[in-house]
């Protein structure tokens, strides 16, 4: 019989992968039995937090824990990453929202996913592959010590290229030069998946265009229900407005129009900043700055 | 002797509230809600009752406050509305029991809405009224949006002796009473102390359920539920489908609201959610969100604060008391004024294109449609514009239930009576089927779809 309340969200498991970017497993077993790749959640850590939107890394439904990954870029994910441990539970915890990955089976598909967008994109590409694909994995981060999933992907993927904008590890410069490269090879890829910052995924798209590959991009627009009623989290796709929480996440990248998604992501900086710079100063840390 | 006005309303001055998010009216003493009482008729008739959504025994409640028995006043109330409180801030009275009331034949109407509001908050100071509730029936009803059509909805069959378990999408259950009616309208404090009324009487309100994906409406009938109420709201924005509204500064009235009002954004950075406002903020459209909107801009801070209608002031769709405050707290009302185009620099809004409008010929709706006038075309300067033209239905179910049927804006098709969709045990009620309405319009219907959910029940035992 549905019903009755689960709704202790708590934390079940708290890794940090590198620097700045922990993995969490947090106890929502409804979630963890319906939600799927590409799908995400909004948590909130307490009375006073904002609604956080967090693509779905894994779902275990055995155990009821939804695995997420979490960069600490701003006031409330540092919040999370220090002062929310194993056993404690965040307030909210509402998903999955959005709709999921569309995963067939394509042939040769690439899968891109750069920095933070390494962990949304990993479920997918293991989805990918259990349908029957040819997986060709290409994952890019700013330098080696910030690396972090190479394992689960080089378990996933036929072919990895790992990137480094350094060259401390793997190839030197952007995932793009790899996705480049391959197209230019002349192999018959089917589709794309980008994840990352939307510098990225716009470079990606701009190259797969000119070699005419479906592409896929996840956006991760600025939003405060998540549920289709804000309208904050709208993005121009083919010239019409769309909402990214309820149409998307994931849209066709050659149709986004990635300038306007980087304008609003930068709206609430100062703000941001404000927040961050306040919560560094309580925690006697000093300023962000 | 007849007294023929309404025993004022004390309230924040307007020069001092337009700063503030505290409550506008203060409410009545109880010697001005007697005062106010003894105005009442008494008709027999009692056109008022007929002129309630929820059909409350208004006579018999002015009675008692009148009797200064105001335990068995908000006892009466309570038989027909689980959410006085909330109505008595937000109905549109005048337009309900105040509107046929017979004294409003000659002179002011009684103030029943004050009276209401009275009784709901005296409750609250003194002696808490938990209705009655019926043995188990060992019936469970599941009730998916906790507005005010499903709360009323839960609250009648919670009353009737069902279980009943309200499914929540956002972290806390009241809809637009909590994301969307500004506190200074509407207190929070006063939503979560109806809600915790309901819940005292045993319905089970479950917050963060996305219903549609965790379960399917076919699933939870499957699972131990023997009917479903629907009443998920109109929670879509709509745009202006004009150039620029993608531009940073530009809101949708959901977004604007749910920033400040649920997420509580004017107390940012003590609450993490931000909002911005800038010196002069315009907002379009000319109901009561529209209202609500404006006046929230003024209070986040905005020197000016401007409403932008396309239509005359008699056609505005709000309430004339929120016009009226609204006016009182310096709003300025750009009428018969349409914009074109929102532009900006570099991503940022700076301005709204507008163009002027006169009234022609009535359209569908009666109301005289508005034509541009040509050549009339200026820009109002703008930081932030809040879009307040109306909602959709909120997708969610509708698109997950299967053989639900649907009309062609998306909403759910059921009888105005019941509440009956097409399939079978689910009922709808509120802005999901109606398109956005009130709030009392909404609670409504869930309090017949509840009678009707009942008799379900009782012929599928």
């Amino acid at each position: 019989m549905i019903g009755g309340s689960d709704a202790v969200y708590e934390i079940l498991s708290k890794e940090t992968l590198a620097p700045a970017i922990r993995e969490y497993v947090i106890h929502a077993p409804e979630v963890a039995r319906t939600g799927k790749p590409g799908q995400f959640i909004v948590l909130r850590l307490h009375e006073r937090g904002e609604r956080i939107p967090l693509t779905i890394v894994e779902c275990n439904p055995e155990a009821g824990g939804v695995t997420l990954v979490v960069q600490e870029v701003g006031k409330s994910t540092r919040e999370m990453g220090d002062r929310f441990h194993v056993g404690d539970a965040v307030l909210d915890f509402a998903g999955p929202l959005g709709e999921p990955s569309e995963i067939e089976r394509y042939g040769t598909v690439v899968c891109v996913g750069g920095g933070v967008g390494i962990a949304p994109i990993y479920p997918i590409t293991r989805a990918l592959k259990q349908a029957g694909n040819t997986v060709i994995g290409i994952i890019g981060y700013r330098s080696r010590e910030l690396m972090f999933y190479h394992d689960k992907f080089q378990a996933v993927c036929d072919e990895l290229h790992v990137m480094t904008n350094d060259g401390s590890y793997g190839g030197k410069g952007f995932v793009s030069d790899p996705l480049r490269t391959i197209l230019e090879s002349g192999r018959d890829v089917a589709r794309v998946w980008a994840i990352g910052p939307a510098i990225m995924m716009k470079v990606c798209s701009d190259i797969t265009r000119e070699f005419d590959v479906p592409t896929v991009v996840s956006l991760n627009s600025v939003m405060i229900d998540g549920t289709g009623m804000c309208g904050g989290c709208r993005v121009n796709v083919g010239g019409e407005a769309r909402f990214a929480c309820v149409d998307g996440p994931e849209f066709d990248g050659h149709q986004v129009d990635f300038d306007l998604l980087m304008s609003r992501q930068g709206y609430y900086a100062d703000e941001e900043a404000c927040s961050l710079d306040r919560y560094l100063t309580a925690a006697g840390e000093g300023t962000a700055t | 002797m007849i007294v023929e006005k309404q025993t004022p309303m004390r309230e924040q001055p307007p020069a001092e509230r337009r700063c503030n998010f505290n409550e506008v009216p203060y409410g009545y003493s109880e010697d001005e809600a007697i005062q106010e009482a003894q105005r009442c008729l008494q008709c027999a008739n009692a056109p008022c009752i007929g002129g309630c959504p929820v059909g409350i025994d208004i006579p018999r409640f002015i009675e008692h406050v009148k009797e200064r028995r105001f335990a068995e006043a908000i006892a009466t109330i309570k038989g027909a509305n689980d959410l006085p409180a909330v109505c008595g801030r937000v109905c549109p009275q005048e337009t309900q029991c105040q509107g046929v009331c017979t004294l409003g034949a000659r002179f002011e109407p009684v103030a029943i809405g004050r009276l209401e509001r009275f009784c709901a908050d005296w409750e609250a100071e003194n002696e808490p009224c938990c209705p009655e509730v019926s043995p188990d029936t060992s019936r469970r009803v599941a009730v998916i949006g906790a507005g005010p059509a499903g709360l009323t909805a839960a609250g009648e069959l919670r009353k009737r002796g069902h279980a009943v378990t309200v499914y929540e999408l956002l972290h806390e259950a009241g809809g637009v009473l909590m994301y969307g009616i500004p506190e200074f309208r509407l207190p929070k404090t006063i939503v979560r102390r109806e809600v915790d009324a309901l819940c005292q009487m045993g319905v089970e309100i479950l917050v963060n359920k996305v219903v549609g994906q965790i379960y399917t409406v076919d699933e939870l009938l499957a699972n131990g539920y023997d009917a479903v109420f629907i009443g998920t709201g109109a929670g879509l924005p709509r745009f202006l489908g004009i150039p620029g509204e993608n531009l940073n500064g530009v809101y949708s009235a959901n977004e604007f609201l749910t920033r400040t009002n649920l997420m509580r954004a004017y107390r940012f950075p003590e609450y993490d959610t931000p909002i911005k406002i800038g010196e002069r903020a315009v907002t379009v459209g000319g109901g009561n969100v529209a209202m609500d909107s404006s006046r929230t801009a003024l209070r986040l801070g905005a020197a000016e604060s401007i409403i932008v209608y396309r239509r005359g002031e008699e056609e505005l769709p709000a309430r004339a008391e929120e016009v009226h405050h609204a006016k009182e707290e310096g709003i300025r009302f750009q009428l018969l004024t349409n914009p074109i185009e929102l532009i900006g620099e570099d991503g940022r809004l700076t301005g709204v294109r507008c163009v002027r409008m006169e009234l022609g010929e009535p359209d569908d709706s009666g109301r005289r449609r508005p034509v541009p006038i040509e050549g009339s075309e200026f820009v109002v300067e703008a930081d932030t514009v809040v879009i307040a033209i109306g909602n959709g239905p909120h997708p969610l179910i509708p698109q997950t239930t299967e053989g639900l049927e649907l009309n062609r804006w998306g909403n759910i098709v059921a009888d105005p009576e019941t509440g009956q969709t097409s399939k079978v045990g689910v009922f709808a009620g509120g802005d999901i089927v109606t398109g956005a309405a009130t709030v009392i319009e909404a609670m409504g219907a869930g309090k017949r779809a509840a009678a009707a959910i009942d008799a379900f029940l009782s012929d599928n035992r």
